[in-house]
């Protein structure tokens, strides 16, 4: 079964990305979790994402687009990347999402993968 | 909180178990026995800011969680339990004077840990009946969903109610087995302590109290058991050190190089004169050997040094009642302190791979035998899958010190 752990990082921890003091800490966790998630064999994927001030937001309710230089959630905590892993239940999910680093000091949200949709009839 | 609130919750959390346990037994049906009781708390919350405490809160909230349970029976009508529960109800009468409350809570914590029920269970509801935990506490400390631990803790009250498991003490000739699954399930609820590198868990601190006073319970209730005594003493030596796990900036500090004056001298002590009694029996078990190798290390404080050679061979005693992953790593690194790093490793490699996959104190000890030996670019490799099965960021940060 897929679960995605949604890494959710406050903004010190963003910081800590580039600061030159703190940086070697950040990517290392980083680094040896994903590596223990891929030599456990559990790891399908993933993606780290670039700080929120990057992202670009798009509306268009009823036709009536706007574009905002801003992430689409205005919370303390932002998602910083996330992690698809294949595992036989929940409980093993969040023993992975446990030793996320962003569980330490943000957040690391597991969510159950929706199956394919089925083909159309 | 005002008087009657703090008085309501002292007089629930002292007795709790105790109230829980006697009316589950003589009910035979934990679920119902549970909502009586918080009914009965609910019920003293809003009635004892008026009237005042009870001169006897506990006899007041046994009162009132029976006549809801004698209520609930009435209502459930003909039904064929009910003929039991008429039964009960006038018992119930006849047995009106709470003073002499039968101690029914080690029958209770058999019931928990019987072998019809689902191991992963035990714990759990050791800690709800017992305690009076909440799902989303267990859960957490056990690193489960809350609504998970919550249909967990519902099916397995209902498979108690519908197998007829019986609240008795085992026969003696069945008692040591059952007792051992009484004592690993206490166990569990203390953590895996100082098997784990990362041994100080601080979300695991308050379940880690409550293991402690389970096992002063069962000790009390059962005082002639030594293996029960070997896992308080356990306990309580590992409970001993914890001020020293971390240092004044939070820094995640190995056994080795804890500063001994930090360990609490009354815990260890107790512990140190839990274990010698429990010696007396002459009955070794696995519990009172993983205290001995936790008082081998206690005696640093004392003598200042480490037998290493005497913590291996309690290990391979250990090894023979227990051969747990923890204790095979345990073992190694004992091995490779009292002979060499080789020594150490050659033991840890006997483990088979695919137990290890996610076991984190494995991989640091790895790193840290391959990086005495010289061996930089493996050691950095094992380094990085412990950091990367570490679950607290002081731990992350002393292996990526390390790992240097």
């Amino acid at each position: 079964m897929q679960y995605t752990i949604l890494v959710y990082e406050t903004p010190a921890e963003l910081a800590a990305r580039t600061d030159p003091k703190r940086k070697d800490a950040y990517w290392g966790a980083y680094r040896a979790y994903t590596t223990a998630l891929r030599e456990a064999g559990v790891m399908v994927g993933g993606a780290g994402l670039q700080p929120p001030r990057t992202a670009t937001t798009v509306r268009q309710p009823g036709g009536k687009r706007r574009v905002q230089d801003d992430p689409f959630a205005d919370t303390k905590e932002q998602l910083g990347g996330y992690y698809v892993i294949d595992v036989p239940s929940l409980d093993k999910a969040l023993e992975w999402a446990a030793r996320c680093p962003s569980a330490s000091t943000g957040a690391a949200e597991v969510r159950p993968n929706m199956p394919p949709p089925p083909p159309p009839a | 909180m005002n008087d009657a609130a703090a008085a309501a919750e002292l007089a629930a959390r002292a007795s709790y178990g105790r109230l829980l346990a006697y009316l589950a037994a003589r009910w035979r049906d934990v679920a119902r026995a549970e909502d009586a009781l918080g009914d009965a708390l609910l019920a003293a919350l809003e009635t004892w800011p008026r009237t005042g405490v009870p001169d006897n809160p506990v006899a007041w909230l046994l009162t009132a969680a029976r006549r809801r349970l004698v209520d609930g029976a009435r209502h459930a009508g003909v039904a064929a339990a009910a003929e039991a529960d008429l039964k009960i109800m006038l018992d119930e009468r006849a047995d009106a004077s709470p003073a002499a409350l039968p101690d029914e809570r080690l029958a209770l914590l058999f019931v928990c840990a019987h072998p019809a029920i689902d191991e992963a269970a035990r714990t759990p509801l050791m800690l709800q009946t017992v305690l009076g935990l909440d799902a989303a506490r267990i859960a957490s400390a056990f690193l489960v969903a809350p609504a998970t631990m919550s249909q967990r803790l519902v099916r397995v009250k209902a498979k108690i109610r519908e197998a007829g498991i019986r609240f008795e003490i085992p026969a003696p000739g069945e008692l040591a087995a059952r007792l051992d699954a009484v004592l690993e399930a206490i166990y569990a609820a203390y953590g895996s302590g100082w098997e784990d590198v990362a041994g100080a868990d601080p979300r695991r601190h308050g379940l880690a109290e409550e293991a402690i006073w389970l096992g002063r319970l069962l000790t009390r209730l059962l005082p002639h058991a030594p293996e029960a005594a070997g896992l308080l003493a356990l306990m309580l030596h590992c409970e001993a050190r914890r001020p020293a796990r971390r240092d004044a900036a939070g820094g995640y500090v190995p056994l080795s190089e804890q500063d001994v004056t930090r360990w609490s001298r009354p815990l260890l002590e107790e512990g140190e004169r839990v274990l010698a009694q429990a010696a007396r029996a002459n009955a070794p078990g696995r519990f009172q050997l993983e205290a001995a190798i936790q008082s081998a290390h206690a005696q640093r404080a004392l003598a200042g040094t480490t037998d290493w050679e005497a913590i291996a061979l309690l290990y391979e005693g250990l090894l023979r009642w227990a051969p747990t992953l923890g204790a095979r790593v345990a073992y190694a690194a004992a091995l490779a302190e009292a002979r060499s790093a080789n020594v150490g490793l050659a033991a840890l490699e006997t483990i088979p791979s695919d137990a290890v996959v996610a076991y984190q104190p494995y991989w640091a000890l790895r790193g840290h035998l391959l990086k005495a030996l010289g061996h930089a670019t493996q050691a950095r490799d094992a380094y990085d899958r412990a950091i990367g099965l570490s679950e607290e960021a002081a731990v992350r940060n002393f292996l990526l010190d390390r790992k240097r």
